[in-house]
């Protein structure tokens, strides 16, 4: 998400599917859309049949590869060498969108001489703190730009907005060259920085044949230009890297560099893991921001008043020089008539970040006793946790443990039925753990919306009532909510006294009073107090406290009355304006003032999109412009100009505080203004680029419980990584249930190449034992010319695809393929390394019980935590 | 009615196999067994009483018209989701005693389960293997073309579900037409082994489920001339006519001499 974020200004997929149909290319990597969004895969389809070229670059030959017109096999990791090749491919031969790279991107921006790359420091940038294992950013800053010195680390990275540091003075006195010459100006610092990301390394590091890499490259940019676009898609093949941000950063630069952002058919599309896993972060179940994006507050950084808070996040240029406005009406809608001016409505009742509360750093917290209690909703670590044989073992140090889903999943049973029981782990009777199984409403059972892959929130309305005791979510975090004020209402310590203030005053509606869900979301749309008006999208939205507002993104959502927009069906156009409603303000491709020219006129009349009328003074088109309809593509800001004023007409990146693409993050990433490869924390290879081998700021949380083989390793020669089928849902609680979908893949298997299969005897539908340092499975082999060995720098790799959808509950059951993956962390995000790691395969079923482990320790060669 | 027909395409089809759990979804049929084959990705092995779309999966060492891909030998992954024929000329059909298997007004051939008394002739004489019987229950099942759906205007269950237009369901001679289009714009593109799979010109007499392949047919378990068993009556019946009648003749010779 900070990789789309910090480059584009939101983080989330800068276009919509349907677009897809529009373009001339399309490159999916990270990604096996056919099998994961196949229904969204249909517009790649439509663009096939329209004569846009489908490049897939994967591990795997997957059913995406099966239709595409060009499959390109990559070793896992290895994706920023890729993608800087193609960086590189387009730097060398000229073939960037110059106009627009020029215009609309930081690329002639100068940066400050005491800026030194990777190149220079063989795989650091300047500022990096060995102590601190983080950044100090002030070299990374534009010329001349004062920093805002009370903010120096980059360390804090996040899902949130990047935190701001260039001042108003800073865009006017910031140097360009607009020719592109000047050695320190972004575009000669990049070109210099990818100038060793050549063919030739791709090939010895990827495993991608020179050949065809010059295809893609050649491919991907002749549908680039003024006449055509290029879109890329990516989803968790990119997120789940130590290096994850910065490789969809890698893919953000060349697609700035061509001219893809904001225009028809172009674009990238973050393909999301599963149903509103991007509404789940527009409204957070994430701890680093509180909704729209707005940066939780951390302890002793920020968080001291509302005035340091603003004073560190508010940026006096863009478009979040109107985070006051926000803060003040979430503030408001949380806390109602008892936030007030004097109180900074209310905003020393919001809890402060203290640490790592990812998901990540409380397992690892409750594997140490430092956590009693745990919900879990919509989530099952006991199989999809990386590491979740620790995961599994650090449930039993809690007292409580409360679990809501369709059906009793592995995280609810994992005290008398878990792999651990079976090897004499832990027993039933000695776990204090008391877990309280709740059963869930499933999505037919209930109303609501989700926000899907392309920002779009889409009703749906109850088709049944949910059986027997199963309830919704609102109506348990209602009720518990409810349940949690009255307790605290007699209690008069100042813990209490934000739950006291809290607004929890919804509509309650049927037998089982659930409460309102459309008045969660006119909440959430905002209203003008005292009366309760709705207001009709964020442009209302003040910061003295006259209006609430639950998501100031999602505002305009619900503007009056009986008009849910995202219960909207009736489609005008092509880009569905009429059917749901997309963020922010129903625009359907994000920065698309980009799709016109600096003087507003399309690029070509084949790529129009939005463009300036002169006559009616207002920008028009096919979408809902994403800036601000009245402003000229010749406005220029007056002095001292303030918020989205101070951003002249040819300012595509309206949240940016100059307006402009970042190819280069000056701030707001924890691991450097531009990417640079490091292998993953587990590799068969040295790194080919720099003597620095991982991600210097990754934190890979190496302890007894969480070991990391060498790299290379004899013990664990393979490459693997996991990923997931069509057939079946994340941790297979939702299809390992059902027989029409566990009869469809009923085993847990691996892939392998003939070639690793003769090596180590193994014939199709075999057994075989796969190992890591972390843990041991059993799978059946599927050998085949889908997995394809990689020639890297005179080495034979072979890589090993694991579906990761079994568990010890259901229809069909199969081993955990997460016990073997490692619980790390990417700086920015937190997120851990699932997609490549070393294991092993060697034929035959793992030993039972207790020996699987000593099988393991064996192998291994030493003792295995216990 | 108009007579329908499903146009099945393997080449847009994405293997999803969102029609195979549409259709048993809305059919009620019971999952087949867990069973990993060890077949690519089809664990549901064929067509049979209680599968009634099946989408095959056929790796291939052949290149898929103009791909490029990064194998170091040819190679090539197809799906395609199979399903009754509804022959024009059905054997399944001429075989029921009881009149169980009949021709619909939209041109299909329904097998009536409370007619049905599980002979099983229509099983063996069924020249794709489609016509299963499901030995619970003891009668014969195999795709209904969503009768009910259709008599109610709707489209068959899998065709809706089908993402990517791989199945399309309309009118026959449209489809027909669409069929020809199709495979004349693959050939265009450098899918030279491009086909329509409808056997006009044997005793099946076409088929009211068309197909458009890469390859041979028998890759996919389509016959490459399918015969409707009656056929071979004339020539069954002619010979044991012979038959008896030599066994007469030797019976006679013997009492003679």
């Amino acid at each position: 998400m900070p990789g789309l974020g910090t480059t584009f200004g939101r983080g989330g997929a800068t276009t919509a599917l349907p677009d897809l149909m529009n373009a001339d290319a399309i490159l999916i990597m990270g990604s096996n859309m056919a099998e994961n969004h196949p229904v969204g895969f249909q517009w790649v389809m439509e663009a096939k049949e329209r004569g846009a070229k489908i490049i897939h670059v994967d591990p795997r030959f997957s059913r995406t590869s099966a239709v595409a017109d060009i499959w390109a096999p990559l070793r896992a990791g290895s994706d920023v060498v890729f993608l800087g090749g193609l960086v590189n491919y387009v730097l060398q031969n000229g073939k960037e969108f110059r106009e627009y790279m020029v215009n609309y991107t930081n690329a002639s921006i100068i940066i400050g001489k005491d800026f030194q790359d990777t190149e220079d420091l063989d795989g650091l940038f300047s500022g990096w703190d060995p102590e601190r294992r983080s950044y100090d950013l002030r070299t990374w800053a534009y010329a001349h730009c004062g920093l805002d010195t009370r903010e120096q680390q980059s360390g804090d990275g996040g899902h949130a907005k990047e935190s701001g540091c260039i001042t108003v003075s800073d865009l006017t006195t910031c140097v360009r060259d607009d020719t592109l010459q000047h050695p320190r100006c972004v575009y000669q610092i990049l070109k210099r920085h990818f100038a060793r990301y050549t063919p030739e390394m791709v090939e010895s590091s990827c495993g991608v044949p020179k050949e065809l890499f010059l295809t893609i490259a050649d491919t991907f940019c002749s549908a680039s230009g003024p006449e055509k676009t290029a879109a890329m898609c990516y989803a968790l093949g990119w997120t789940q890297h130590s290096e994850g941000v910065q490789i969809i950063r890698t893919a953000a630069i060349l697609q700035l560099l061509l001219g893809n952002i904001g225009r028809p058919g172009g674009g990238i599309m973050a393909l999301r893991g599963h149903a509103s896993i991007q509404g789940s972060t527009d409204i957070p179940t994430l701890y680093d921001i509180l909704p729209g994006y707005l940066p939780m507050p951390k302890l002793g950084l920020n968080s001291r008043n509302l005035d340091a808070y603003l004073s560190k996040h508010r940026d006096k240029t863009g478009w979040w020089w109107n985070i006051d406005k926000y803060i003040v009406s979430l503030l408001k809608a949380y806390y109602g008539n008892a936030a007030t001016k004097e109180n900074e409505w209310g905003f020393g009742w919001l809890p402060r970040v203290t640490g790592d509360h990812s998901h990540q750093g409380y397992f690892l917290d409750m594997m140490d006793g430092k956590v009693e209690g745990l919900f879990v909703l919509g989530q099952n670590p006991a199989v999809a946790g990386p590491n979740s044989r620790l995961e599994r073992k650090a449930l039993t140090n809690l007292k409580w443990l409360v679990v809501r889903d369709l059906v009793e999943m592995e995280t609810a049973s994992f005290w008398y039925d878990s792999p651990e029981i079976e090897r004499g782990e832990f027993r039933a009777e000695e776990i204090a753990t008391e877990v309280f199984f709740l059963p869930a409403a499933g999505h037919a059972e209930k109303e609501g919306c989700f926000t899907n892959t392309q920002r779009l929130i889409q009703w749906h309305q109850k088709a049944v009532d949910p059986p027997g005791d199963a309830r919704s979510e609102p109506w348990f975090m209602y009720h518990l909510g409810r349940r949690l004020k009255e307790k605290a209402r007699l209690d008069p310590r100042p813990r209490n006294a934000g739950l006291n203030a809290l607004t929890w005053d919804y509509s309650l509606i049927g037998k089982h009073n659930e409460p309102s869900v459309e008045e969660v979301l006119q909440e959430i749309n905002g209203r003008v107090l005292p009366d309760g008006t709705l207001v009709s999208g964020f442009l209302e939205l003040k910061a003295d406290g006259t209006t609430s507002c639950g998501c100031w993104i999602y505002s305009g959502i619900f503007p009056a009355p009986g008009q849910n927009r995202a219960n909207q069906r009736e489609p005008r156009d092509f880009y569905g304006h009429g059917w749901a409603f997309s963020w922010p303000a129903d625009r359907r491709v994000l920065y698309n003032r980009a799709s016109a020219r600096p003087d507003g006129k399309p690029w070509s009349e084949r790529k129009r999109l939005i463009w300036w009328d002169e006559a009616q003074k207002k920008w028009t088109g096919l979408d809902v412009p994403d800036f601000t309809a009245t402003k000229p593509p010749d406005y220029q800001p007056p002095a001292r100009a303030e918020g989205d004023a101070a951003l002249a007409g040819d300012r595509p990146f309206i949240l940016h505080p100059d307006g402009l693409g970042w190819i280069w993050a000056p701030f707001g990433l924890a691991d450097g203004p531009l990417p640079a490869h490091y292998e993953p924390l587990e590799s068969p290879v040295r790194n080919p680029l720099y003597t620095q081998q991982t991600n210097p700021a990754a934190m890979p949380k190496q302890r007894a419980d969480n070991q990391y083989a060498d790299s290379p390793d004899e013990r664990f020669p393979y490459v693997m990584t996991t990923y997931r089928l069509t057939e079946h849902h994340t941790s297979g609680a939702m299809s390992r249930t059902l027989s029409h979908l566990a009869e469809l893949q009923p085993d847990p298997f691996c892939e392998i190449s003939h070639e690793l299969a003769a090596e180590r005897r193994i014939q199709n539908g075999d057994w075989v034992t796969i190992t890591s340092m972390r843990g041991i499975i059993e799978a059946r082999a599927l050998v085949t010319s889908r997995m394809q060995p990689l020639d890297i720098g005179g080495k034979r790799v072979q890589q090993v695809g694991v579906p990761y959808h079994w568990g010890y509950r259901g229809l069909v059951k199969g081993d955990i393929a997460n016990d073997l993956i490692a619980i790390s962390e990417e700086p920015n995000v937190r997120i851990s390394e699932k997609k490549v790691l070393l294991c092993n395969v060697v034929a035959g079923r793992r030993a039972q019980g207790r020996q699987a482990l000593e099988q393991l320790e064996k192998h291994i060669g030493g003792r295995l935590w216990q | 009615m108009a007579v329908s027909a499903f146009l099945t395409d393997a080449t847009l089809c994405i293997g999803c196999k969102a029609c195979e759990v549409a259709c048993k979804e809305w059919n009620h049929i019971p999952a087949d067994g867990f069973t990993f084959t060890a077949n690519s990705y089809d664990n549901t092995n064929n067509l049979g009483a209680s599968t009634w779309r099946h989408v095959l999966f056929l790796e291939q060492p052949t290149p898929l018209g103009p791909q490029v891909t990064g194998t170091e030998d040819p190679f090539r992954w197809i799906f395609l989701s199979d399903v009754c024929k509804h022959c024009a000329n059905a054997g399944c059909l001429e075989a029921c005693p009881t009149g169980a298997i009949i021709r619909t007004e939209v041109g299909s051939v329904y097998v009536q389960p409370d007619v049905c008394n599980g002979c099983g002739y229509c099983v063996v004489s069924c020249p794709f293997g489609v016509v299963d019987k499901n030995h619970e229950v003891g009668t014969a099942f195999k795709c209904t073309f969503c009768y009910d759906r259709q008599r109610e205007g709707l489209m068959p269950a899998c065709a809706k579900a089908c993402p990517t237009q791989s199945i399309r369901f309309g009118e026959i001679n449209d489809l027909r037409q669409q069929a020809q289009i199709r495979v004349e714009q693959l050939k265009q593109r450098g899918y030279s082994d491009a086909r329509i799979y409808d056997p006009q010109e044997t005793s099946v007499g076409g088929t009211h489920a068309l197909f458009v392949i890469l390859g041979e047919p028998e890759a996919y378990n389509f016959p490459p001339s399918p015969e409707v068993p009656t056929i071979h009556m004339k020539s069954a019946w002619s010979a044991a006519l012979i038959s008896a009648l030599a066994v007469l003749l030797v019976v006679g010779l013997a009492f003679a001499l």
